[in-house]
């Protein structure tokens, strides 16, 4: 079995709770609010008015720049508004407002249960659909998926790998997804094979999941050039940089693609949304979420139409628990705490809700730091996170750049693994924003 | 509308803690403990006593007083430890006062000056023992014989170390009128089964190196401390002592391979290499900084064991390398995707 090479840690699974829970469907809002930002890149403008009658699928946003994504409608009815929102982290943005009227998809959208398994597209079209259908990595950064499929000039992809990780403690969304749609997943596979014109794909399945590995290794036993990668536990093996070691044995140079090394990254969330938009025209509405926590009622693996309250979704798990500190949209190992669940809408990004006790909600307080090197071992870039921390501290901005702030993947393992408590990214983030400014800036002015 | 804590990821912690990798370290010490109370009795219980209980208060009353602290830090379990190392280094026989003497200078001088765990450059306990040595180098360098549980503290029996008979025998090399002695020396080397048990005379916790290794193995296993630094030193020594049995220095009657031995199992190197120079604060961050931390430290030593005006080498050799360690931990760590250095 094999791993990434460098740092790493070991954070208890914890995905006993919502583990071979059936997706259950959650029911229609009676009011959905589609955020115009579900992606890395420009917001997405709004072709619709207030008033307008939309139908699931009918396109609500189209991408505001090349690096952007369409947003469909989930939902059928009426656009009420087009304005302000503040995500659960208080960020400002822009949302669209449907109430909901029914059900009523657009006539070409493929809503039978059958599978179909042939697909005669060329790449170009197969890219131009993925691109039309909105479809983003759903593991979490968000990427436009068209994006990746279209290498720059001179580059060319070697190997599609797909990610079956999901490192994150407590999340079983791409689990529960391999074992109830893995077919739909390896024509998936074989469709962006094809976009992408390469003849090799690799799964990679950490060896938590014994099951989904299992099961893929079956379905993929027929197709030629697909294989079934079993990777040892340790977090983070879904980053991408990590996986495409773990796969190949090929690190990325630091600040390129992962096209550098041939390869193309994607989830298994979003091959299976690739299924859905390429042959049955269903565009990118719903996802699987985890809810899940010790205390949770009904832990489970819930698909969501997007602009769903998560209140919503979280009464069908049996509502917030009772002595809950925190609510953490994501894992707990890169998801972010929210400071109120009052109208946020499910939606790409997310991809669970996490209610952790209230004695596991605060940070212990810091002391010195040892020196142990714990961090310097555990980063799975390399990196020196005390040294980072202190700089960033400092304001030491040049020195942080020579000591490569900019190739933090912000994994949490240093913070994790601290003995004293420190808060090393609490000083290594900001740096981050503002090396990766002056480096910008340095860029425009040249 | 409820309150929710925010705070920035990850949300997870592994659970260590400082005073977790205190008290394995404190552990770990505890069966190499155990054979010096069996060796040399009461002089090992009172030594490492007086020296926890001097180097805990002398933290306290420090933090307390001089730098007015609201929080204090022993709880963290970092001065027991030195206080333990400390009185490891010291023979059991030593007077109380010294011990005292020592525990301030390790804690008052070699970590709190510095502004407490974490910022001091020097190992502290080995402050505290160097201290002693050039102040006290009588009191420090006569060890009492290992005879099973001794009884009476004080009137411990005194004997020279077995380094002290491998200096001799390496510096008289070509020395024709030396050869008695030479081969007296040979002869008054304790067996190397019982270097390795630890019956034979030496500072009250270096004495048995299979307890040491043990406890070395298991700060390995634990991963409170990574091989690189007790690798490095010990292969090191290795190297150094082979390379002086192939000169063809070594007397008749002492092979290279039980002169290797000798280098190893006595003195303070088993507890140098996997306890002292181990320490968090004063050792390198990166494997690179620590393998060549160790490979100095282990060279300096045997330099000091084989010319040096000391019998014994380790604390100054750990010394020497602390100090380069700022310089050390500018070795970065093997970045991802750079190619190999």
């Amino acid at each position: 079995m094999r791993t990434f090479k460098i740092g790493g840690v070991h954070p208890h699974d914890n995905k006993q709770f919502s583990a071979h829970q059936p997706i259950t469907e959650c029911p229609l809002p009676k009011q959905a609010i589609i955020p115009l930002v579900q992606h890395i890149g420009a917001p997405a403008q709004a072709v619709v008015a207030v008033g307008a009658k939309v139908k699931v699928g009918e396109l609500l946003a189209k991408a505001g720049g090349f690096v952007s994504a369409n947003i469909c409608s989930p939902v059928s009815g009426t656009v009420t508004k087009i304005g302000d929102w503040k995500d659960a982290w208080g960020a400002p943005g822009q949302a669209i407002f449907i109430d909901v009227e029914g059900d009523e998809w657009l006539p070409e959208i493929d809503r039978s249960q059958d599978i179909i398994r042939q697909c005669t597209l060329e790449p170009k079209a197969i890219i131009d659909k993925i691109a039309a259908a909105g479809i983003v990595g759903l593991g979490g950064a968000c990427f436009p998926t068209h994006v990746k499929l279209l290498p720059p000039p001179g580059k060319k992809a070697e190997v599609l790998i797909v990610n079956g990780v999901e490192c994150e403690p407590y999340l079983t969304c791409d689990h529960q997804l391999m074992l109830e749609h893995g077919e739909e997943i390896i024509i998936g596979i074989e469709i962006l094979k094809k976009a992408l014109g390469v003849d090799r794909a690799i799964i990679g399945i950490e060896n938590n999941k014994k099951d989904a590995i299992e099961h893929m290794e079956k379905l993929a036993q027929a197709k030629l050039g697909i294989e079934v990668q079993p990777l040892n536990l340790k977090y983070p093996q879904g980053g991408e940089k990590q996986l495409i070691d773990a796969c190949i044995g090929r690190q990325v140079p630091s600040g390129a693609l992962p096209i550098e090394v041939g390869a193309v990254v994607d989830n298994v969330a979003t091959i299976y949304a690739v299924y859905e938009a390429v042959q049955k025209n269903k565009p990118l509405i719903s996802r699987v979420m985890t809810v899940t926590g010790k205390n949770v009622t009904k832990p489970g693996n819930y698909s969501v139409r997007f602009g769903t309250p998560i209140e919503e979704v979280i009464a069908l798990a049996g509502g917030v628990p009772a002595d809950t500190g925190k609510i953490i949209g994501g894992g707990p190992m890169m998801g972010r705490a929210m400071d109120h669940i009052e109208e946020m809408p499910a939606n790409k990004r997310l991809s669970g809700l996490l209610f952790l006790p209230e004695a596991e909600s605060i940070r212990q307080e810091e002391e010195n730091c040892i020196r142990c090197g714990k961090c310097v071992q555990a980063c799975p870039m390399g990196l020196e996170p005390y040294l980072l921390q202190r700089m960033g501290e400092l304001e030491m901005w040049e020195e942080c750049e020579k000591h490569d702030v900019m190739d933090c993947i912000d994994c949490g393992c240093c913070v994790f693994t601290c003995p004293a408590h420190r808060r090393l990214l609490d000083g290594i983030r900001p740096a981050k924003a503002k090396v990766g400014a002056l480096i910008r800036e340095r860029n425009a002015n040249k | 509308m409820k309150q929710f804590i925010v705070a920035p990821a990850p949300h997870a912690h592994s659970g260590d803690s400082v005073r977790r990798n205190m008290l394995l370290v404190i552990l770990a010490l505890l069966p190499a403990y155990a054979v010096s109370v069996i060796e040399f009795g009461w002089g090992a219980l009172i030594t490492a006593a007086i020296s926890v209980l001097a180097c805990v208060c002398t933290e306290w009353c420090i933090s307390r007083y001089l730098l007015k602290e609201q929080k204090q830090t022993i709880g963290d379990l970092s001065a027991v430890l030195t206080g333990l190392l400390l009185a490891f280094n010291l023979p059991s026989s030593i007077d109380w006062w010294i011990v005292i003497i020592g525990a301030i200078v390790a804690i008052g001088v070699g970590k709190m000056t510095f502004g407490g765990l974490g910022q001091n450059p020097f190992n502290p306990a080995l402050v505290g023992r160097v201290f002693l040595l050039i102040s006290f180098p009588a009191q420090m360098t006569t060890w009492p014989v290992a005879k099973g549980f001794a009884t009476s503290y004080l009137d411990a029996e005194t004997g020279a170390t077995p380094l002290y008979y491998l200096k001799y025998i390496v510096k008289s090399y070509g020395k024709p009128e030396a050869a008695q002695d030479i081969a007296n020396s040979v002869k008054a080397l304790p067996d190397i089964m019982d270097a390795f048990l630890g019956a034979m005379g030496g500072s009250l916790g270096e004495v048995c190196a299979l307890a040491l290794i043990l406890g070395g193995i298991f700060l390995i296993c634990t991963k409170v401390i990574t091989w690189h630094i007790p690798v490095a030193i010990i292969g090191t020594v290795v190297l150094f002592a082979a390379s002086t049995g192939w000169a063809g220095i070594l007397p008749e009657g002492l092979t290279t391979c039980d002169y290797i031995g000798y280098e190893l199992l006595t003195g303070g190197l088993m507890l140098g290499a996997f306890f002292m120079a181990t320490d968090y604060v004063t050792s390198p961050m990166s494997a690179w900084g620590k393998i060549i931390f160790g490979i100095g430290i282990g060279f300096i030593m045997m330099v000091i064991r084989t010319w040096g005006n000391y019998p014994e080498g380790m604390s100054f050799a750990i010394l020497i390398m602390n100090a380069c360690v700022p310089l050390l931990n500018k070795i970065r760590p093997q970045r991802f995707g750079e190619p190999k250095k």
